[in-house]
């Protein structure tokens, strides 16, 4: 079993450890595999390097200790999203979806059915034309999912990307995520605080603690796909975010 | 009437009712006091000048404008090439920020002898100058803000796709500065033409195309001073023009996407 998840590995940490310039220490001692396939989703309150931690995997910072394998290639074909939307505001939403092709120097017209597909598969046909600021933050966030497909990732990292949204938004998102990993069959790395969120997407929960950031669980979650509304309500999934939160309340 | 539209027709009248309650006062005062023309000339004969000295004083005013749009252009396109290179290295920065400063508070009057000396072959090269002492620094000061103002995260996002340094400042911070910039050059505008006004004070009458401002100073020498309140109303009017045409530029480049530019209900 061992062996197979290490061939499948697209990413490994080993004994990852990070500390800021100002003394604070984020992360120490992280060993992770992310396989082939996964909705892995790293868990844990304020603070305990959840975000250093997927930063790290997105290669935007370097761990101060520890050791990262990555397949060959990979980081050219890593997608990321972030809390804010993080859109450039000058830009239309197409052009927003553009900007990975054009940083790697595809002309308007080759990119474009490409930038047209990945719009479509948020559902945001037909708003090629807007501005962010005339899109509603739902909205906006689907235009972020959209930049990150473009480039038909291999790894996509989503750091608490709907925790500003409105309920409503944020179930319809978590569902349409669902859906996207399904059709593109990629591997997800998804940062939350939520339980709740994070036992609803997931195939597997990485619980984290801070001070200084460390995993302290890692466990698969058994709900059958495809997860659909109902599921939110159901007694399975009730049990499972319990015993997910006894995890988190654990004494370290 | 639609309130976007009451509100546009109160920014047109408020101000001139506030214009001509003062302009009233002003002919009310000259009139019960009987000043003479030679200490407070009244708005009417104010204006009786500005008609009958049109012409010539418009001349003038078309040497003074060269100077400020010359100016002005230097100002964007030096300020901003500074800018570029400051947000380039932190070491450059550092090292040659200071000096923008010290060129932006030693007074204008105190220098422009000087360089009206140093390039005395070029009257208008001179006096371009000095304009452009005046009127660069807020296009650097603010260009240089805006350009390290890029969101860290899209500064973030290009890193992670391999954007190069070309790639970072043409599509994520000259957009992000171009707000600032544009809010620079609106104060530089202004600047270039109290600039060129103050260096054509220092270079007095002198020069053989005479501007406003000689026309102001020789008004003065001669108390006509009907004709000195006429040209600076000139003066007073170029400077909103001036402000007018930049905020108007400033609204078709940004007004899309721009907080500043926004009304309310979008």
């Amino acid at each position: 079993m061992a062996a197979a998840q290490a061939n499948a590995a697209v990413i490994a940490l080993h004994g990852i450890g990070k500390s800021f310039r100002n003394g604070v220490e984020a992360l120490a001692g992280v060993d992770l595999v992310v396989a082939k396939g996964d909705f892995l989703t790293l868990l844990g309150p304020s603070g305990c390097g959840k975000s250093t931690l997927l930063r790290i995997l997105a290669g935007l910072i370097e761990p101060s200790s520890g050791r990262i394998v990555h397949r060959d290639d990979l980081l050219r074909r890593v997608g990321f999203v972030f809390q804010d939307p993080t859109l450039m505001p000058w830009a239309t939403a197409w052009s927003n979806v553009y900007l990975p092709l054009r940083l790697a120097g595809e002309a308007r017209r080759s990119a474009g059915p490409r930038v047209s597909a990945a719009l479509d598969s948020v559902g945001l046909d037909g708003f090629a034309d807007a501005y962010p600021r005339q899109l509603s933050g739902g909205m906006r966030m689907r235009v972020s999912i959209a930049r990150a497909l473009v480039t038909d990732p291999e790894l996509l990292l989503l750091d608490e990307p709907f925790a500003a949204l409105d309920e409503f938004t944020r179930f319809r998102l978590n569902e349409d995520l669902l859906t996207l990993w399904h059709e593109r069959r990629c591997t997800v790395v998804f940062v939350t605080h939520s339980v709740f969120e994070a036992v609803f997407l997931s195939n597997r929960l990485v619980v984290m603690t801070p001070r200084p950031g460390r995993i302290v669980a890692d466990c698969a979650i058994d709900l059958p796909y495809p997860r659909l509304r109902d599921l939110r309500t159901s007694p399975e999934y009730a049990a499972e975010c319990r015993r997910i939160s006894g995890l988190l309340d654990q004494p370290p | 009437m639609t309130p976007a539209r009451a509100e546009r027709l109160i920014r047109i009248v408020a101000p001139l009712l506030v214009g001509m309650l003062v302009i009233a006062g002003w002919q009310a005062i000259v009139w019960l006091e009987g000043i003479p023309p030679y200490v407070l000339p009244g708005p009417l004969l104010v204006g009786a000048t500005l008609w009958h000295d049109g012409p010539s004083l418009l001349a003038s005013l078309a040497v003074t404008l060269r100077i400020t749009v010359a100016a002005l252009a230097a100002a964007v396109i030096v300020g901003g090439a500074i800018a570029v290179l400051f947000a380039q290295s932190r070491l450059l920065e550092i090292s040659l920020f200071p000096y923008a400063v010290v060129l932006q508070v030693t007074p204008i009057v105190a220098i422009a002898p000087l360089i009206i000396i140093w390039l005395k072959d070029d009257v208008f090269l001179s006096l371009l100058v000095c304009a452009w002492i005046v009127a660069f620094f807020p296009v650097v000061a603010n260009t240089t803000l805006g350009l390290k103002s890029a969101d860290r995260n899209l500064v973030d996002l290009f890193r992670l796709y391999d954007a190069s340094r070309w790639q970072m400042l043409r599509h994520l911070q000259i957009p992000s500065a171009l707000p600032y910039f544009l809010s620079g050059v609106r104060i530089s505008g202004g600047l270039a033409l109290i600039g060129a006004v103050v260096a054509e004070f220092v270079a007095g009458t002198g020069g053989t195309d005479t501007g406003l401002a000689s026309r102001i100073l020789e008004a003065g020498y001669r108390l006509e001073f009907a004709r000195q309140f006429a040209a600076l109303l000139l003066l007073a009017g170029t400077g909103v023009a001036i402000f007018a045409i930049l905020s108007w530029a400033s609204r078709r480049l940004i007004g899309h996407w721009h907080e500043s530019a926004l009304s309310r209900e979008e």
